[in-house]
């Protein structure tokens, strides 16, 4: 393994009633790097990432950021290490304007007092302007939130998160409910965002994968079934028996 | 100064807002009515504090508290205790066994003021243990429940639970709270007799001032960042969660605001009608608090204010010809304003009245075109 590792996840195991979703997982993530994570309906996916982002307790194993170990961390402390999650319907304040939305996850003054004090200043409305130019919503910036379009939504959470800037994105379905045109922008902007950091992309549009995925981890039944890059992982025989079934 | 004007008063409309309900309290009131019922509206102003506390923690913050009596009432025993000190001096309490304790201890066999009373000897102490107090219970409740992440349903239920039990712990401590009757024979404060008429007219503008300046404070509170993460957090909750805030802390602080607005609406109350009781703190007066804040509007800080005069209002003169039926008809009313304005008075303003207002306030502005006489000032900068 490359010294630049982000994140290490080792015999990350976790139980509902005795089922367990995730089933002594290693997964290695690397800076610079987009890996996607595919699987079928219940490999664990989704699960995987409320593990790492603190929303599940992990039952064993460690899940390493930095060699910063998170499992006993709260959710806060967790993004304020540097960890971003989008979740898998956009969840964006649908009252506020995108501009208040950008704002508030500006990553100052997250205390209550220093809510109280937070004052919008030169930087920070710099950093929104820049994030919202990213995100392709610099005509929405005073439009209420709850009012864009599907994929606006989606984009205005992932700028959310980018205005944080993470050392670790992960994004679930991220270009669920997208047309075309607002992939295929998704997809450039991913790219434009892996630099400099780690993303994490759970997904099932395998167009969408092939164009931004570095590397991608097959997971089924809470275990690590394949990894490498897309070619290889498409023509491994377990991969192509899990998805089409016996 | 423009910072003010924006942020404390909440720009134009806020300012006008106001303005009206200054205008209603301090020359409306006291113009119409003689003495003996302005007190009874200083009387329920003091259950605006609760209301406009509600406002805050229901309304924005999106917890309903169904024990804000308990805040209510503990900021006005604290005053009260001071005030029963102070008229219980050995010369007046000579005929007692035990002279120099409040009458109420000497009737249940007390010989001596137990510990906790006698730093309410001192004035300073009593009305710093009028915000303090309820704002460390407040902490220590709210801290239990929000970092367990309990909340919703089961936090009103607690909260409610807790107005129970301190109902029953003050009526059951008799010989140290006064039971039932409450701490009552109120006389003076710091040497100043507070039942002479110009002391309640006194007390009244005093009590309307802090109302306004609680108000005001809100606004402010709102107005920054904290007001629109409690927007957000009423709307998705994990999200704000997630992006690096500790939720908890956010509930925590707003539940103890709630509390301390109602406490100083507990002691001014303490001090306009001279006694403090149990009735005040139970399960029913602390959801008719919710109903004053649900009837004024819940999210709006003034439309509390006219919200908590109305109802009680109504409570006098229904209950003065119909004793029986005005707690139907209030619950018929709360039924009736959650169903049909969810937004309450403020709400009905909005959508019904507004309007009018506005022609009216354009049509006004033709006649008296009063910018023609101020140096022009564009909309003042909103930071936003």
């Amino acid at each position: 393994m490359s010294n630049d590792l982000v994140l290490a996840i080792e015999d990350l195991t976790v139980s509902f009633d005795g089922f367990r979703a995730v089933d002594g997982l290693n997964l290695y993530v690397e800076k610079n790097e987009l890996r996607v994570i595919i699987g079928p309906n219940g490999a664990g996916k989704t699960t995987v990432l409320d593990l790492i982002c603190g929303k599940t307790r992990a039952t064993g194993g460690s899940i390493k950021f930095n060699g910063i170990e998170l499992t006993k961390f709260p959710e806060y402390k967790i993004v304020q290490t540097g960890v971003g999650r989008k979740f898998q319907t956009p969840s964006i304040y649908e009252n506020l304007s995108v501009l208040e939305n950008l704002e508030i996850s500006f990553p100052r003054g997250r205390s209550v007092f220093g809510s109280l004090m937070f004052k919008r200043t030169q930087d920070v409305t710099d950093r929104i302007l820049e994030t919202a130019e990213m995100i392709f919503l610099s005509e929405q910036l005073d439009a209420q939130a709850g009012l864009l379009s599907h994929g606006q939504k989606q984009w205005l959470e992932i700028g959310m998160l980018l205005i944080q800037n993470p050392e670790l994105l992960m994004l679930d379905e991220p270009v669920a409910g997208m047309s075309v045109s607002e992939r295929e922008k998704t997809a450039e902007l991913l790219n434009k965002v892996s630099n400099g950091r780690s993303v994490i992309v759970i997904e099932h549009d395998m167009e969408f994968v092939k164009r931004i995925a570095h590397k991608v981890t097959v997971l089924h039944q809470g275990k690590v079934l394949a990894e490498g890059n897309m070619d290889t992982v498409q023509n491994n025989p377990k991969v192509i028996e899990v998805y089409l079934g016996h | 100064m423009n910072a003010f004007y924006t942020k404390w008063m909440g720009g134009k409309k806020g300012a006008i807002e106001l303005a009206v309900l200054a205008v209603f309290i301090f020359v409306v009131m006291p113009l119409w009515l003689d003495i003996f019922r302005l007190n009874l509206v200083g009387k329920y102003l003091t259950y605006a504090f609760a209301a406009v506390g509600l406002v805050m923690v229901w309304g924005y913050g999106g917890i309903l508290s169904l024990g804000q009596g308990v805040f209510f009432g503990i900021g006005g025993y604290c005053m009260a205790m001071f005030l029963k000190l102070e008229a219980s001096d050995p010369v007046s309490t000579a005929h007692q066994t035990t002279p120099g304790i409040p009458d109420f201890m000497d009737w249940n066999q007390i010989t001596h003021l137990p510990l906790f009373w006698e730093p309410f000897h001192s004035l300073i102490f009593s009305l710093a243990a009028v915000i303090l107090v309820p704002v460390a219970l407040a902490y220590v409740i709210s801290t239990a429940m929000f970092k367990r992440r309990v909340g919703g349903v089961y936090f009103s239920i607690i909260t409610q639970a807790i107005a129970a039990i301190l109902t029953i712990l003050v009526v059951g401590q008799q010989g140290l709270t006064g039971g039932i009757n409450g701490i009552t024979d109120l006389k003076t404060i710091h040497g100043w007799n507070i039942n002479t008429d110009s002391a309640k007219y006194i007390l009244y503008f005093l009590n309307g001032v802090l109302l306004l300046a609680v108000i005001m404070l809100c606004r402010f509170l709102l107005s920054s960042k904290f007001g629109r993460l409690l927007l957000a957090m009423r709307d998705k909750e994990d999200r704000v969660r997630f992006s690096g805030y500790d939720v908890a802390n956010f509930k925590i602080f707003t539940f103890s605001v709630g509390a301390a607005i109602s406490a100083i609406g507990g002691a001014m109350f303490t001090l306009q009608v001279g006694f403090m009781s149990p009735s005040l703190i139970g399960i029913v007066p602390s959801i008719e608090m919710v109903i004053f804040a649900a009837i004024g509007g819940r999210i709006s800080l003034v439309g509390a204010v006219y919200g908590t005069l109305l109802v009680n209002y109504g409570k006098s003169a229904f209950s003065e010809s119909f004793p029986s039926l005005w707690l139907l008809l209030m619950g018929a009313l709360f039924i009736g304003v959650v169903m049909l304005f969810p937004n309450g008075l403020a709400g009905l303003y909005d959508v019904y009245f507004k309007k009018w207002v506005e022609q009216l306030a354009i049509r006004l502005k033709k006649v008296f075109p009063l910018e023609k006489l101020k140096p022009v000032k564009a909309e003042i900068n909103h930071e936003q």
